[in-house]
């Protein structure tokens, strides 16, 4: 066990004020601590499993520096990780009793409120996106608006209000209320709250927090982890808690343990070396999804299609990879990709295969004590074609019935490397190698295509389950080769419906 | 202020609900003391209850008390239309989700946990989900029902063409983003105040007295507002509201009974699944001579709703259409799962959905547009063809023009030319449109419902409160009232509040339903406004002897003949000094209304509200994914009492009538659980699936030819039909992979798998299947 100095309570901002809280159980949600705690009960709880949006609550943090403004669904999100935070909820935005925020006054003009339950969630998703872009597109305010499920209007008032919020705008008294009510790339009053944030960061102590038999550690250091790590075997950790929340708010768990990861700086960076993209365990999905596109264009429409927003904004990809599950939309990209995991225990770090780490049903190569602590993934090469698609009832926050990465390249029309994995037709994401055999060294064309198409079936056998029947995972499975051949060579054919891929 | 009606006023709670401050019934200040309930839940499909061993429940932590159905002090049953629904379960249980027992403690957390614990002995039985097996097996909740004119049988005899089939429509869960809740809290005598979160406050009442083994005058029940409902809470929160009740009288204790959402979806009924067979004769035109409709609904372990909504998909089985020769049978079918209940459009859907199948059907035979084969089978206005099945007179008749006038604005014709090129050009992706009418009949079947009471005071500083039977949902009932009352006295909306919903201020009131809220609600409002205004001109007539019809109330004033000219308020406070009562009940009932259940004839409807929809999609045939491009809706909400909220419902209806007939799926395991139970699994539609392209219009100067309030339409439920041209854009978007020449049946929800199966049954096998 490490020596450093720890603090028994967190501290973060509310509005205004500094709020410190201890003696509460760590596993308490901001949602339940908002309505039950403080009284507030603008935030609605409408599923308690972070999909419907109705308890989105806003975080600012500071993220190199800049402020960030996070929609998060406060109902499996765990009070401690507010530590250090300014929090918005949806009862912050009046400037001024008997006004209305900029958002709230064109959600009202737009008449895009009916039976009002969603609205608070869509308020602060809104105000999200109002604090991070100076500007909107309907695009772009669909993909902010795809973690809120609105069951009245049909979403084209609520849409229209996020197009013309930017017009409410004006200038406000005090620099406080400015600091809300200003779009992005207004800087009036973001200042105050950056040096805010900056004061509860200069707290060398890390957090250690025990009520009753739960215990919760926020350690700063790797060395600090270690030490937890090593005297809490059992303990379970915890970035984005996108998952671990709804073993609380949905199974009743206890844990006993919990070890938050995002106070450590080494795993909360995205780094690029040698032609690898190193993605810390601490790195939000959104974060991590960004940069992947940057480099791999083609995966525009995963990134969106990955949960939403707000899940994407608290959760992590190495948590999704951790997780293991065989629906997680993460892993088919990064084992076609060749991608890899650091494994780390103590000071002792092993690098392993992607593919390597999962061998069966929640079953993983990690070892007691050991976590992951980074994913790797390749960078870009010449001459390879990547894609990778999902497939849901739904298009947006949906659970995959099938996942599909592939990626190929080419010497003089052969398949000279051919890597595809699947999410939804195994145990776990896997690849298929008997039907990569099949292509290798053949001609990329139409007959080895469909050859390889009926390969498959020596690969997987899939499940039927509430999200797909077995025979469509495998149509589907055998569908999207075909369709990344034809995206690869013959382009000109049109084969995409959704907005980011190329449509008609 | 003046002419208040017929503007697009916003919401009347959009400020409250855009700042948090709305209260819901979870927001609301919790008396000291309040406990938690849960509910202990059924985990066998159909089972002998052996055993029902409650102590480890009792014995948890921050239990206060624990319940079952021999702590009944009434009947254990919530009433409605047939006994045939316990609050508990008592020997047996009939699916999974079904209550066995209440639990009250000290936190949500801790009574949710607790019900865990208990120890239940079943003795399985065999369980069945499946509508045809419960057919074959007799297995009812009520029996079947036919509705029939003219000869059906001969005429598919004789006709040139016939064409059978069957299909299936899944059900739909209502997804309130609000849950259901009940607060419950003892007054002094034995009486309690509940709070429930429902679109029928007397319902409730009702059950509760029943339960509880006391009277209506015993009991309150008020609803503020509520997160949604769509059906659900029509008679659903009965339940939720006798667990509340039930465990607040036996603690002497506030008690709160919010479920958790995968609870409430495995509680719950929902819209019905049915399964449809049909045959059909028809002519070289298209035009139907004679059909034969077979409709089984899968209604769960109980009536609840079941009788009125089956018979609604009988009355709507015609849609738009003249029937001449046509037989219908009913079946509403007992199944080991969720008693389903009312859903926006209570059966009207899947009973339109079947005769619009039949017309894509035989318009794909005859390789004819399905829009001309529709026109041609439309109700006529030239005093022929115009009489429903039922017997009613379709008088009304505007479904040709709107389909003119809608074909003409979105382009159709050339749009499907378009689209036809498009499909015939690319191999992988598809394009369909489809243009679909809706006719909805407008009343309660059920005559009695169609009545409505309004309470209104008028304080001596000109302010009123309002108070009708008429419960908030969001459709913005109360602000439609409002603008009703302050239409009639010349008010300002700002010096109107419209109160909770309460039993104790109008009694035995209609669930807010069958699209009646603006139609029933607004006339009593109205009525009960005219009152006082006859009064107070009565007096004002007196005081300063001006003859009535000399006086006239305008824009806040009341101007007295040439002698006096005062505010609204000023009139108001010297009426109350002169000892003149300023509060009044308004009442409604709808007129000309008269049906026979038996015969199933007569004039059900007071009126049909009307529309059309044209919906384009776009389909991968890959992987049976596609996107909904644009949608062009023209509806007729007759004089619009308030444009803005009228779109709001038209848009909203046809988004979730959209994810009814797509992406909205549920899903039983062979063990009969339910586990499409949260949204994680339920996939209602997002922002993202509405269509750039979504252009709503209303019918232009068209008013009610009946004398409706301020000649307005009800809007609730008619546009959530306009989603099936989604559906027939998609089936014929599969179709054109083998060039319209079979059927794909396609079966509703039409997720991407059941597109893609339907795709694959066309491209592999087509000499399977008849032309």
């Amino acid at each position: 066990m490490s020596e450093t100095a720890v603090r028994s309570s967190i501290t973060f901002r509310l509005d205004q004020e500094e709020i410190t809280v201890q003696g509460i159980s760590p596993t308490t949600t901001v949602l339940n601590f908002l309505r039950d705690h403080l009284g507030r009960k603008g935030s609605k709880e409408g599923c308690a499993e972070g999909d419907c949006g109705a308890c989105t609550v806003v975080i600012a943090d500071l993220h190199r520096g800049q402020l960030r403004y996070r929609p998060v669904n406060a109902c499996i999100q765990f009070l401690p990780l507010l530590d250090g935070k300014q929090l918005y909820t949806v009862e912050s935005l009046r400037p001024a009793p008997g006004e209305l925020h900029p958002v709230q006054q064109a959600l009202v003009d737009c008449h895009a409120s009916q039976c009002g339950f969603c609205t608070p969630g869509f308020v602060m998703s809104l105000f999200a996106f109002y604090k991070n872009h100076a500007s909107a597109s309907r695009e772009q305010l669909t993909t902010a608006l795809s973690g809120n499920l609105c069951r009245c209007t049909g979403y084209r008032p609520i849409i229209e209000a996020g197009l013309v919020m930017y017009d409410y705008a004006q200038a406000v008294p005090s620099p406080e209320i400015s600091a809300l009510t200003a779009p992005a790339g207004n800087p009036v009053g973001q200042d105050v709250l950056i040096q805010q944030l900056q004061a509860l960061a200069a707290d060398p102590r890390s957090v250690a927090l025990a009520h009753g038999q739960q215990r919760f550690f926020a350690p700063k250091t790797l060395v600090e982890l270690a030490g937890y790590l090593a005297a809490y075997p059992d303990a379970v950790l915890l970035a984005g808690g996108t998952d671990v929340g709804l073993w609380v708010s949905k199974q009743h768990r206890d844990i006993a343990t919990l070890v938050y990861l995002g106070n450590i700086a080494e795993l909360t960076t995205l780094t690029e070396q040698d032609g690898w993209l190193d993605i810390g365990a601490a790195v939000l999905l959104e974060d991590a999804y960004t940069r992947l596109v940057q480099h791999y264009p083609v995966l525009q429409d995963l990134h969106s299609r990955f949960a939403s927003l707000p899940i994407r904004s608290a959760g992590t990809l190495v948590g999704n990879v951790a997780n293991g599950s065989p629906i997680g939309d993460s892993m088919p990209l990064l084992l076609a990709l060749d991608a890899h995991v650091v494994l780390r225990k103590g000071d002792e770090t092993r690098e392993l295969a992607l593919e390597a780490f999962y061998l069966g049903y929640q079953q993983t190569a990690l070892q007691a004590g050991e976590f992951v602590q980074a994913v790797r993934v390749p960078l870009p090469s010449a001459g390879r074609a990547l894609r990778s698609y999902k497939i849901s009832k739904r298009f947006g926050q949906d659970i995959s019935a099938v996942c599909g990465a592939f990626c190929v390249a080419l010497e003089n029309g052969r398949v000279s490397q051919i890597r595809m994995a699947f999410g939804g037709m195994a145990a776990i994401p896997a690849r298929a190698y008997h039907t990569e055999d099949v292509l290798r060294n053949q001609p990329w064309d139409n007959a080895s295509v469909e050859q390889a198409m009926q390969a498959l079936a020596s690969d997987f056998s899939p499940l039927s389950d509430l999200r797909a029947s077995a025979h469509y995972r495998m149509q589907v499975a055998r569908n999207l080769l075909l369709k990344f051949y034809l995206q690869t060579a013959e382009p000109a054919v049109q084969t995409g419906v959704t907005r980011r891929e190329v449509c008609v | 202020m003046n002419s208040s009606v017929g503007h697009s006023i916003r919401h009347e709670s959009a400020h409250l609900h855009v700042s948090g401050e709305a209260r819901y019934i979870d927001d609301l200040p919790e008396p000291k003391d309040t406990l938690y309930a849960a509910v202990g839940m059924s985990t066998q499909a159909h089972a002998e209850l052996r055993r029902v061993d409650l102590d480890r429940v009792r014995q948890a932590p921050g239990v206060v008390a624990v319940i079952t159905a021999a702590d009944i002090p009434g009947v254990n049953h919530m009433g409605g239309l047939f006994a045939d629904e316990s609050v508990f379960a008592v020997e047996r249980v009939e699916y999974i989700g079904q209550s066995l027992f209440a639990v009250a403690a000290v936190s949500v957390e801790a009574a949710r946990r607790a019900v865990l614990l208990a120890d239940i002995d079943y003795a399985v039985l065999a369980h069945n989900l499946d509508i045809r097996q419960a057919v074959a097996a007799g297995h009812q909740v009520m029996p079947p029902k036919q509705l029939q004119r003219g000869d059906a049988e001969t005429a598919l005899q004789h006709a040139p063409h016939t064409l059978q089939g069957q299909f299936q429509l899944g059900g739909q869960e209502h997804f309130y983003l609000e849950g259901q809740i009940a607060f419950a809290q003892p007054k002094e005598n034995g009486d309690l105040l509940v709070y429930s979160s429902t679109q029928h406050p007397h319902h409730v009442q009702e059950m509760l007295a029943g339960v509880l083994g006391l009277t209506q005058k015993d009991i309150v029940v008020e609803c503020r507002r509520m997160g949604g409902a769509f059906g659900g809470k029509e008679s659903q929160p009965g339940f939720f509201a006798c667990v509340a009740a039930l465990l607040a009288t036996k603690t002497g204790r506030a008690v709160k009974y919010r479920v958790d959402r995968d609870d409430d979806m495995l509680l719950t009924g929902k819209r019905h699944c049915f399964d449809i067979v049909y045959a059909v004769g028809f002519e070289e035109s298209g035009l139907i001579s004679g059909i034969k409709l077979d409709y089984a609904s899968r209604c769960g372990i109980s009536a609840d709703l079941s009788g009125p909504v089956n018979d609604r998909s009988m009355f709507h089985a015609d849609n738009a259409y003249f029937l001449e020769n046509v037989a219908i049978i009913s079946h509403r079918c007992k199944t080991n799962s969720q008693s389903n209940t009312a859903f926006r459009g209570f059966g009207g859907p899947q009973g339109m959905m079947a005769i619009e199948y039949v017309l894509d059907e035989i318009a794909r035979y005859l390789q004819l547009d399905p829009l001309v084969v529709r026109q041609r089978n439309f109700y006529r206005t030239d005093g022929s063809r115009d009489v429903t099945q039922y017997g009613m007179k379709v008088a009304d008749n505007i479904i040709h023009e709107i389909v003119a006038e809608l074909a003409e604005t979105a382009d159709y014709t050339a749009r499907r030319q378009a689209i036809q090129a498009f499909n015939a050009a690319n191999p992988y992706l598809k394009k369909g449109i489809a243009l679909t009418p809706v006719k909805f009949g407008i009343s309660f079947t059920a005559t009695h419902l169609n009545q409505a009471g309004a309470l209104l005071h008028v304080y001596s500083d000109g302010t009123v409160q309002l108070n009708h039977g008429g419960t908030e949902m969001g459709q913005g009932l109360y602000t439609k009232v409002a603008q009703v009352v302050a239409e009639t006295l010349q008010i300002a909306l700002a010096d109107i509040r419209c109160t909770a919903t309460s039993t104790e201020k109008v009694p035995n009131a209609s669930a807010t339903a069958a699209s009646s809220g603006a139609d029933l609600n607004g006339m009593a409002a109205r009525d009960a406004a005219q009152t006082i205004k006859q009064r107070l001109i009565r007096f004002a007539a007196e005081q300063y002897a001006v003859a009535a019809e000399h006086i006239v109330f305008a824009n806040g004033r009341v101007h007295i003949g040439d002698v006096a000219n005062l505010s609204f308020a000023e009139l108001a406070h010297q009426a109350w000094f002169q000892r003149v009562s300023l509060s009044a009940t308004g009442f409604y009932r709808t007129p000309k209304i008269h049906y026979d259940p038996h015969t199933l004839s007569g004039r059900p409807f007071y009126y049909f509200a009307y529309g059309a929809a044209v919906s384009e999609v776009l389909v991968d045939t890959l992987t049976g994914e596609y996107t909904l491009q644009r949608v062009d809706i023209l509806h007729d909400v007759g004089n619009s009492l308030n444009p803005a909220l009228d779109i709001g419902q038209i848009e909203g209806g046809f988004v979730q009538g959209t994810g009814w007939l797509t992406t909205e799926q549920l899903y039983w395991n062979a063990a009969g659980r339910l586990l499409t139970h949260a949204p994680s699994t339920y996939k209602i539609p997002l922002a993202e699936d509405v269509p750039a392209m979504f252009k709503v219009s209303l019918v232009n100067k068209k008013p009610n030819p009946e004398d409706t309030i301020y000649r307005s339409k009800a809007v609730g439920e008619p546009p959530l039909m306009l989603a099936m041209s989604v559906f027939y854009a998609l089936k014929y978007a599969v179709e054109s992979v083998a060039a319209h020449r079979y059927s794909s049946r396609l079966n509703a929800p039409a997720t991407p798998e059941e597109v893609l199966l339907a795709i694959e049954r066309l491209q592999n096998q087509p000499e399977d299947f008849p032309a």
